[in-house]
């Protein structure tokens, strides 16, 4: 005891700097995780969370016996699915292409162009989006009016909204996403591509055999890292993007907790929705991690 | 053979320059067509005659934007936001970063870990509604700044920078007598600009870019961010044609919407698309610093 008094006194200034940081992360994270007990009760804003009753399971057996739970679920993993599948290798193609060019004024504006879209915001991206797809006055539209095709209300259409969604999502994030590669391509020792110059490799057999296997302890812990935030991905996008007429293929989980917690209320059911999207992502986390470990000797934890 | 190797890596060379340009052109297209739609000539727009470079030249929507009573308040609010936010996110992370990296602080590793916890398991969307509205911050400005203030992912980038600097360097001043305090004003401010710049900059655009956040906790008007006001004007109306842009948001009835609306995306992002080519260079330097540890 009196050595934990002793060393808070020592350390009191380095107390002090970290108080801010840790009270915001109590109120914010660590509050709202407690908060998470909602989702065994019928939860009731007089009652609050002490008072309000207590019923189990029963929200989570309300989802699940729902018609969305499914739906929701599905999309959820369709979504983020498609997006990891498009999105993480085109980073990966795009800095190994890159590294085929000379250093100079060429490769650099390529670079600096690729990554401005990820500092747009979604706001912005979804709206210049609509303008270009718009059935009237879009420019797509007016092109295929051009070529004699019908005009195709795309945002609005469920057929087309995981392509627009990914595609993007693909457009906005593949050059900012690259960094990583580039610099790892940077770091790899030149001797190993001067050995296999002299054995008589040509360039696409340098890129293949030595530049694309020194990347891959980055492309797995990244793997690991972007399967983690699988379901957490781009629900403002989906909230911006969505409307009724494709909640068949838009509607993911957090959007539906958007729609029954904050705008419908039910306090109770949807955080018990919540819990059961976070829980997702965690073992998904720890199952990658483990697995990786396994195989290739890579881990993030 | 040897010729015909080379040759063979040279028209692979080409289709590699080829392809990366037109990856370039797709990347900037969409702000062309936007640029280029609000400074044509009105009609040029109406018609859809505007696909690459403006037809014709004026900056009369631009003049109505600015002019827009509605617009300036959120462009205002987004300023605030943006000043302000970044302010104390800096402030709150910089300090936060420095016990987090000094090895003798008795209580960095727990902390470390009761921080790290948070970035990949949360409360969620409800009970974290819940806890701002009994803080009483429901329709306040500040809900907009510290539920997200004390951002884990920037205290770990702070941190590794800070890992990096020499203990003897922070030994010796505490010999010279000086506290922790005055080590961190007098030594760790100064060979901890490079880390700030990134601070600075990753959380400007996090703020300049904020929407749900004040979706969420924010229903007054006056209050509301620029990303708000663009999101009503361009998404919410457009299936109707504009009409009740018009209408709803109190817009002069005469202006062209579609242009008014390219004109707005324009102001929007005009601050970011002007900075950013002189400031890339720390958000390529903040992914990297945090690559390492994160």
């Amino acid at each position: 005891m009196k050595k934990t008094i002793n060393l808070i006194k020592r350390d009191r200034y380095l107390l002090l700097l970290v108080l801010p940081a840790f009270l915001l992360i109590l109120l914010f994270n660590y509050i709202p995780m407690g908060g998470l007990l909602m989702a065994f009760e019928n939860y009731s804003t007089k009652k609050g969370i002490f008072g309000s009753e207590f019923v189990g399971l029963e929200n989570f057996k309300q989802f699940f016996s729902s018609i969305f739970a499914f739906r929701v679920i599905k999309n959820t993993f369709l979504l983020s699915f498609l997006n990891l599948l498009w999105g993480f290798p085109i980073p990966i193609i795009f800095a190994l292409m890159l590294n085929e060019l000379k250093n100079g004024p060429f490769k650099k504006v390529v670079q600096t162009v690729s990554y401005l879209p990820h500092f747009v915001s979604t706001v912005v991206i979804i709206g210049m989006m609509i303008s270009m797809f718009d059935p009237n006055f879009g420019l797509v539209n007016v092109l295929r009016a051009k070529l004699g095709l019908d005009s195709i209300a795309f945002m609005s259409d469920a057929s087309w909204f995981r392509t627009l969604f990914v595609g993007s999502e693909v457009w906005q994030n593949f050059g900012w996403n690259s960094i990583i590669y580039i610099a790892a391509i940077a770091g790899i020792s030149q001797d190993l591509y001067e050995a296999a110059k002299i054995d008589g490799a040509n360039r696409f057999q340098l890129a293949m055999k030595i530049t694309l296997p020194s990347l891959v302890p980055t492309i797995l812990t990244l793997f690991i890292l972007n399967c983690g935030w699988m379901f957490s991905l781009g629900f403002e996008k989906v909230i911006l993007m969505y409307s009724p007429g494709t909640y068949a293929v838009s509607d993911i989980i957090s959007t539906y907790v958007y729609r029954k917690g904050i705008l419908g209320a039910d306090f109770g059911y949807a955080t018990a929705i919540g819990l059961f999207n976070s829980l997702i992502n965690v073992v998904i986390l720890l199952s990658v991690n483990k697995i990786s470990k396994k195989v290739k000797g890579v881990s993030i934890f | 053979m040897k010729e015909k190797t080379h040759r063979k890596i040279h028209w692979g060379h080409g289709v590699i320059v080829v392809i990366l340009a037109l990856i370039m052109i797709i990347t900037l297209y969409p702000f062309l067509y936007t640029f280029s739609n609000s400074v044509s000539d009105p009609m040029a727009t109406i018609r859809n005659e505007v696909y690459f470079w403006p037809k014709g030249f004026q900056l009369n929507t631009y003049k109505q934007v600015l002019q827009t009573k509605s617009f300036l308040t959120s462009y205002a609010n987004t300023i605030w936001y943006t000043v302000v936010g970044t302010a104390v996110s800096t402030a709150v992370i910089f300090m936060a970063s420095y016990p987090l990296s000094r090895k003798e602080f008795f209580l960095r590793k727990q902390l470390n870990t009761l921080f790290i916890i948070t970035m990949y398991f949360s409360g969620g969307m409800v009970p974290l509604f819940i806890v701002v509205n009994r803080l009483g911050l429901y329709d306040s400005r500040w809900s907009i700044i510290l539920p997200v203030a004390a951002n884990v992912y920037y205290m770990i980038i702070c941190r590794s920078f800070m890992d990096d600097i020499p203990d003897s360097m922070i030994e010796s001043a505490k010999l010279d007598g000086a506290n922790d305090l005055q080590i961190l004003k007098n030594l760790i401010l100064g060979v901890s600009k490079p880390v700030i710049a990134v601070l600075v900059l990753f959380n400007a655009v996090g703020y300049w870019n904020t929407y749900f956040n004040a979706v969420l906790y924010l229903p007054s008007t006056k209050l509301q961010p620029l990303q708000i006001y663009l999101n009503k004007l361009l998404v919410n109306n457009s299936v109707k044609g504009g009409g009740n842009a018009v209408g709803q948001m109190g817009l002069d009835a005469s202006l062209n919407i579609h242009q008014f609306k390219y004109a707005a995306i324009m102001v929007t992002i005009l601050p970011i698309i002007c900075v950013y080519p002189f400031v890339q260079k720390y958000f390529v330097k903040g992914v990297m610093i945090g690559a390492v540890k994160g």
